[in-house]
C-alpha cells in the first residue's frame, strides 16, 4: 500500500506511539485526533504523572502560591489513548516498528513520535548528589521535594549555575525571604543564553533582591555532616559556605540513551530531524515513520543559516508537536515545515524576561529602547550585519515587531527612532558571550552545527 | 462630488452600520487623502502598528495637525497634562505601572474579582428597577447607570456627586468625536472648561482621600508609595480623569452593542439564558464584533515606515480602525458572523501593545455579568427600533438610547 490509499488507511485504523507523555507528546496527542486521526494511539511517559507544566516549578509552586500536584497540563480535548505512564520505554527496533519497554512488553506502531524531552544533569560527583538536602529540578517529583524543604526555613539555600532555572529558584527563595547563595562559573547570570551585557543586568537584579551572587567560580565539593545531610560548599576560590539546601541547576541532558543502537540519529545532542520533524537516521537518511518534537529534537531552520537548534522552550514543544502530529498524518505535498522563531520567557526578581530569536547567535547588541540601568529595555542582538535575537525586560509587548525585524532579516543596527530609544541605544556593544568552548550552565538553545544543506532562501513568515 | 471614504466613515449618515465602508477601507492597504491621515484597516497591519516602536502617542511628535479631523481635540492646551494613553515610555510605562499596581496583578490579583458579588448586586438592583417593561430605554436603565456606579465605587467617588461628572464626561469625550459640523473654536473650549471643572472636583477628592484614605482606588494612588515613588498631583488628576472618562465611555457602549446584537441574534440569547458561562467567549465576539472603541485616531510615526509598499512620512498622523481590522476577512473566517463558539479570537477591540485597555478585565466582567444578567431575566425581549439611535461619536460608537419592549422581568 502506498500514496493517499496507505494514509487513508492511517487515519482510520493505524496505530501511533508517542514515547514522552509530557508537553509535547500530549499536544501531538491532541492535534492527531483534531485532524481526525481514529487509529489506536498509546502514549508512553517514564513519570507516573499524567501530563503537567514545567514552568511554575520553578515560579509559582516555589513560591508557595500553588503545589507541584496542581501543575496540570489543561486538556484542548480527548485524545482517547491507552496511557502507559511509570514506565521508560528501553529500546527501538526500526525494522520491526516497535518500542521496548522497561516492563518487558513491546508496542507496535506505524507512526512513532518521539518527545522524551531532557533531564536535569546531575551533580557530577555521586555521593556528594545523594547527600540528603541537594537536589535537581526538572520534574513534579523534583520539585514536590525542594518545596517542601523549603517551606521548613533552611537557613541558606545554595543554588548551583545561574541559567534560567537556577536564577529563578533564587528569586522565588528570596521572595520567600530565605538566604540564597549562587555560585555561577561564567561572568554573570544568563550569560550564556542572553551575554555579559544582559547578563550584567541580571546579576545587579540579583544583587538588589540580596542575592549572595560569586561569579567566576566553581564549586569543587559539596560537604555532608555525619547523618548525610549537606552541610556546605566549597568553591574554587577557597571559600566555604553553609548551606543545608543546594539546588543543582547545571542545565539538561537529553533523553535520547533508550535509542542507542537502534539505528536513529540520536545522540546527546538530541535527535536530528528535518524541518518536517521526520527524524534522521544514523546515515543521515530522513525517516519517514518516526517524528521527534520538542527538547529533544534539533532540527535545522532557514533563518538561521539552516543550523541545527536545540530549544527547551516551552513554546516551541508545543508548535512542534502540532507540526509534527499534522505531517504524520499529511501526503508530502501537505507536510508543513516547522518554521516557529524561538521565543523564551522567564520571570524573575519581579522582572518578565521575554527573547524571540537566538540571541546566542549575536555578537552584538544595541539598547533599542528603555535603559540597562533602569532594568527596563529591549535589547536587539546583531549577527553579520542583520537582526537575529531580541530579549526584553519588561518590555515584552514591543516583541512582535523584533520577531519581525528577525524574520524579514532587518539590517542591525536598527537605523530609525523609537520610542523610548536613547542616545546611548544607537551604539552597538559587543554582546559578550562566553567562549564557547566553556561550558556554562543549561543554555536554553544549543547551536548543534551546519546541515549539509546550507542553502540561502526566503524566509516568509506564516500569515 | 463624492464624499471621501474617511468622510463617510465619520459622517453621522452612516454610524449605525460603518461595516460596509469599512471593507472599502481594507481595499487599500494604507488609505490616504491629501493633508488627511494615513487610515489602516486591516488586521495584521493594525497589529504589527500597535507594537510599532517607531509610532508615537504622544501629540508633540505630529509634524502638523492641518488637514486632520481630530487635531483640535489634542490634549495640547489641555487643563491637565496629558494621561497615559497620550503618551510614550518611559513616562506612559511608569504612570501606568503606578495606575497598576491597585488595580491589578501582581499587587492587587483580587481587585477585579473582588468586585464579582457587587457588580452582580448593582446589576440585580437597576434590572429590579426597570419598572415599565412596554418601552424601557436600556441605556438609561442599565448600560450606563451599571458601569457609571462601578467606576465610582472603584474609584471612590462618592455617588451622588456623579450628575455632575456625568456632564463633564460627556462633554470631554464629545471632544473626542470628529463631529464636521461642530465650530472647532468652540467645541475645544467647552471640552477645556469641562477638563478644568472635573480637574477641580478631582483634586478636592484627592486631597480629601490624602487625609482619609479608604480602599478605593484614589486612596491608594494618593497614598502610594511604590518603587516609583508617588505621582505628583498633576499626574494624579489626569489620571484619575483618564480612568473616570474611560469607565464611562466604554463599556457603557459595549453592554449596549451587546444586547443590540443579542436581540438581533435571538438563537444566542436563548442559548446565553441557558448558559451563563456562555457570555465568556460571547463578550470576547462582541469586542471583535461591535467593539465600543471603533478606531484609534492618536499615534503618529517617529521616522518613515514602509507599509505594504506605501511610505508613510515622520510625524504623519496615523488612525488604526479596530473595528475594521476585527472584521479583516485574511484574519477571521466569515468576519461579519456573529459567533460565539469562534476560536482562536484574537480580536482588537481591546487595543494590543502597551496601550492596549487597561481596564479590560473589569469591563470584560461587566459586560459578561450585564449580558447574563439581562438574557436570563428579561422575558421575551424584542427591539422597538432597528437601528437605534446612535450617538455622534464615530470613534467611540453605540447607541444613544436603545429602546426595547419585553412582556416582564423574571425574578
Ligand atoms: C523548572 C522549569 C522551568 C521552565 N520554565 C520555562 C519558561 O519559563 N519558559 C519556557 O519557554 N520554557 C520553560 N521551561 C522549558 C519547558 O518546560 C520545556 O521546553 C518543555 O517542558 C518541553 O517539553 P517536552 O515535552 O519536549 O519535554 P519534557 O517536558 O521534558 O517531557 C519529556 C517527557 O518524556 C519523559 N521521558 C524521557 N525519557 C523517556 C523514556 N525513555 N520513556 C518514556 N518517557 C520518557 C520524561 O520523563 C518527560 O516526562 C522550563 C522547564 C523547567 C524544568
Amino acid at each position: 500500500m502506498n500514496g493517499d490509499g496507505s494514509l487513508e488507511w492511517l487515519r482510520r485504523e493505524g496505530r501511533i506511539v508517542v514515547v514522552g507523555a509530557s508537553l509535547a507528546g500530549l499536544r501531538a496527542a491532541e492535534t492527531l485526533r483534531e485532524k481526525g486521526f481514529a487509529g489506536s494511539l498509546t502514549l508512553i511517559g517514564d513519570e507516573p504523572h499524567a501530563p503537567y507544566d514545567r514552568p511554575p516549578l520553578s515560579k509559582q509552586v516555589l513560591l508557595g502560591m500553588t503545589t507541584a500536584d496542581r501543575t496540570a497540563l489543561p486538556r484542548r480535548r480527548d485524545v482517547d489513548a491507552t496511557w502507559r505512564l511509570g514506565v521508560p520505554a528501553t529500546g527501538l527496533d526500526m525494522a520491526a516498528r516497535r518500542v521496548r519497554l522497561a516492563d518487558g512488553d513491546e508496542v507496535p506502531y506505524d507512526r512513532l513520535l518521539i518527545a522524551t524531552g531532557v533531564r536535569a544533569r546531575p551533580w557530577p560527583h555521586e555521593r556528594e548528589a545523594e547527600l540528603d538536602g541537594v537536589f535537581v529540578l526538572r520534574t513534579r517529583d523534583d520539585c514536590a521535594a525542594l518545596a517542601r524543604r523549603l517551606a521548613e526555613g533552611p537557613k541558606r539555600v545554595f543554588v548551583i549555575g545561574a541559567g534560567f532555572t537556577g536564577s529563578e529558584i533564587a528569586s522565588a527563595c528570596r521572595e520567600r525571604g530565605l538566604p540564597v547563595t549562587v555560585a555561577e562559573r561564567g561572568a554573570s547570570p544568563l550569560v550564556g543564553a542572553l551575554g555579559g551585557v544582559v547578563g550584567a543586568v541580571a546579576a545587579d537584579l540579583q544583587q538588589e533582591h540580596g542575592v549572595d551572587l560569586r561569579c567566576g567560580v566553581m564549586v569543587t565539593a559539596l560537604e555532608g555532616d555525619a547523618t548525610g545531610r549537606v552541610r556546605a560548599a566549597h568553591l574554587s576560590d577557597g571559600a566555604t559556605v553553609e548551606t543545608d539546601v543546594v539546588v543543582v541547576s547545571l542545565g539538561a541532558t537529553r533523553n535520547t540513551e533508550w535509542l542507542a543502537g537502534s539505528g536513529l540519529g540520536a545522540g546527546p545532542r538530541g535527535i536530528a530531524c528535518d524541518a518536517g520533524c521526520r527524524a534522521f537516521d544514523i546515515r543521515g537518511i530522513v525517516t519517514d515513520d518516526i517524528y521527534v518534537a520538542g527538547d529533544v529534537a534539533r532540527s535545522p531552520h532557514p533563518l538561521f543559516g539552516y543550523q541545527f537548534l536545540s530549544l527547551e522552550h516551552w513554546g516551541n514543544a508545543v508548535c512542534q508537536a502540532e507540526i509534527a502530529a499534522h505531517n504524520m498524518l499529511s501526503a508530502s505535498a501537505d507536510r508543513l515545515p516547522h518554521m516557529w522563531v524561538p521565543a523564551f520567557w522567564s520571570s524573575q526578581f519581579g522582572v518578565n524576561i521575554k527573547s524571540v530569536g537566538v540571541p546566542s547567535m549575536g555578537t552584538e547588541i544595541v539598547v533599542s529602547q528603555g535603559s540597562l540601568d533602569s532594568h527596563r529595555f529591549v535589547g536587539v542582538y546583531g549577527y553579520q550585519g542583520r537582526v537575529i535575537g531580541a530579549v526584553s525586560f519588561d518590555h515584552a509587548r514591543w516583541l512582535p515587531f523584533y520577531q519581525e525585524l528577525i524574520e524579514t532579516t532587518a539590517p542591525f543596527p536598527p537605523p530609525f527612532h523609537m520610542v523610548d530609544r536613547r542616545p546611548d541605544g544607537h551604539r552597538p556593544l559587543d554582546a559578550d558571550f562566553p567562549d564557547p568552548s566553556v561550558p556554562t550552565h543549561g543554555p536554553t538553545v544549543t547551536l548543534s552545527g551546519y546541515s549539509p544543506a546550507d542553502r540561502r532562501m526566503r524566509f516568509t513568515p506564516a500569515r | 462630488m463624492t464624499q471621501s471614504l474617511l468622510h463617510q466613515i465619520l459622517d453621522y449618515a452612516n454610524r449605525a452600520d460603518p461595516y460596509p465602508l469599512y471593507e472599502e477601507l481594507r481595499k487599500t492597504p494604507v488609505h490616504h487623502d491629501e493633508g488627511g491621515p494615513y487610515v489602516i484597516g486591516t488586521y495584521y497591519e493594525i497589529r504589527s502598528l500597535l507594537h510599532d516602536p517607531r509610532i508615537s502617542s504622544d501629540a508633540s511628535n505630529l509634524a502638523s495637525t492641518a488637514g486632520d479631523p481630530l487635531a483640535e481635540s489634542s490634549q495640547g492646551d489641555s487643563a491637565l497634562p496629558p494621561s497615559f494613553l497620550r503618551l510614550d515610555p518611559p513616562e506612559h510605562d511608569r504612570l501606568r505601572r503606578m495606575t497598576n499596581r491597585p488595580f491589578g496583578p501582581p499587587h492587587s490579583p483580587h481587585r477585579v474579582d473582588g468586585m464579582r458579588p457587587e457588580l452582580h448586586e448593582i446589576v440585580t438592583g437597576l434590572i429590579d428597577g426597570i419598572g415599565d417593561t412596554d418601552r424601557i430605554d436600556l441605556v438609561e436603565a442599565v448600560s450606563y447607570p451599571f458601569p457609571v456606579t462601578v467606576i465610582c465605587r472603584l474609584l471612590g467617588v462618592p455617588r451622588e456627586d456623579e450628575a455632575r461628572f456625568h456632564s463633564w464626561a460627556d462633554t470631554i469625550a464629545a471632544s473626542l468625536d470628529p463631529d464636521p459640523d461642530a465650530d472647532p473654536a468652540e467645541r475645544g473650549k467647552v471640552a477645556h472648561d469641562a477638563r478644568m471643572q472635573l480637574g477641580m472636583y478631582l483634586a478636592g477628592l484627592i486631597e480629601e482621600r490624602r487625609k482619609n484614605p479608604g480602599d478605593d482606588m484614589l486612596s491608594e494612588l494618593a497614598t502610594a508609595k511604590g518603587p516609583d515613588g508617588a505621582m505628583t498631583t498633576m499626574e494624579l488628576l489626569s489620571t484619575a480623569a483618564l480612568l473616570l472618562i474611560a469607565g464611562h465611555e466604554t463599556t457603557v457602549n459595549l453592554v449596549t452593542n451587546g444586547m443590540l446584537t443579542l436581540l438581533r441574534h435571538p438563537d444566542v440569547l436563548r442559548r446565553l439564558r441557558a448558559e451563563p458561562r456562555l457570555a465568556v467567549p460571547l463578550v470576547e465576539e462582541l469586542l471583535r464584533y461591535e467593539p465600543p472603541v471603533q478606531l484609534v485616531p492618536q499615534r503618529t510615526t517617529l521616522a518613515d515606515i514602509e507599509v505594504h509598499g506605501v511610505t508613510i512620512p515622520k510625524g504623519a498622523s496615523l488612525w488604526l480602525v479596530l473595528a475594521s481590522g476585527n472584521r479583516d476577512p485574511k484574519r477571521f473566517e466569515n468576519p461579519d458572523r456573529f459567533d460565539p463558539d469562534r476560536r482562536d479570537n484574537q480580536h482588537l477591540g481591546l487595543g494590543s501593545g502597551i496601550h492596549s485597555c487597561f481596564g479590560a478585565p473589569l469591563a470584560r466582567l461587566e459586560a459578561q455579568t450585564a449580558l447574563a444578567e439581562l438574557a436570563r431575566r428579561l422575558e421575551n425581549p424584542r427591539l422597538l427600533e432597528d437601528p437605534p439611535p446612535y450617538r455622534q461619536n464615530a470613534v467611540l460608537r453605540g447607541p444613544r438610547h436603545l429602546p426595547i419592549a419585553c412582556d416582564g422581568i423574571r425574578p
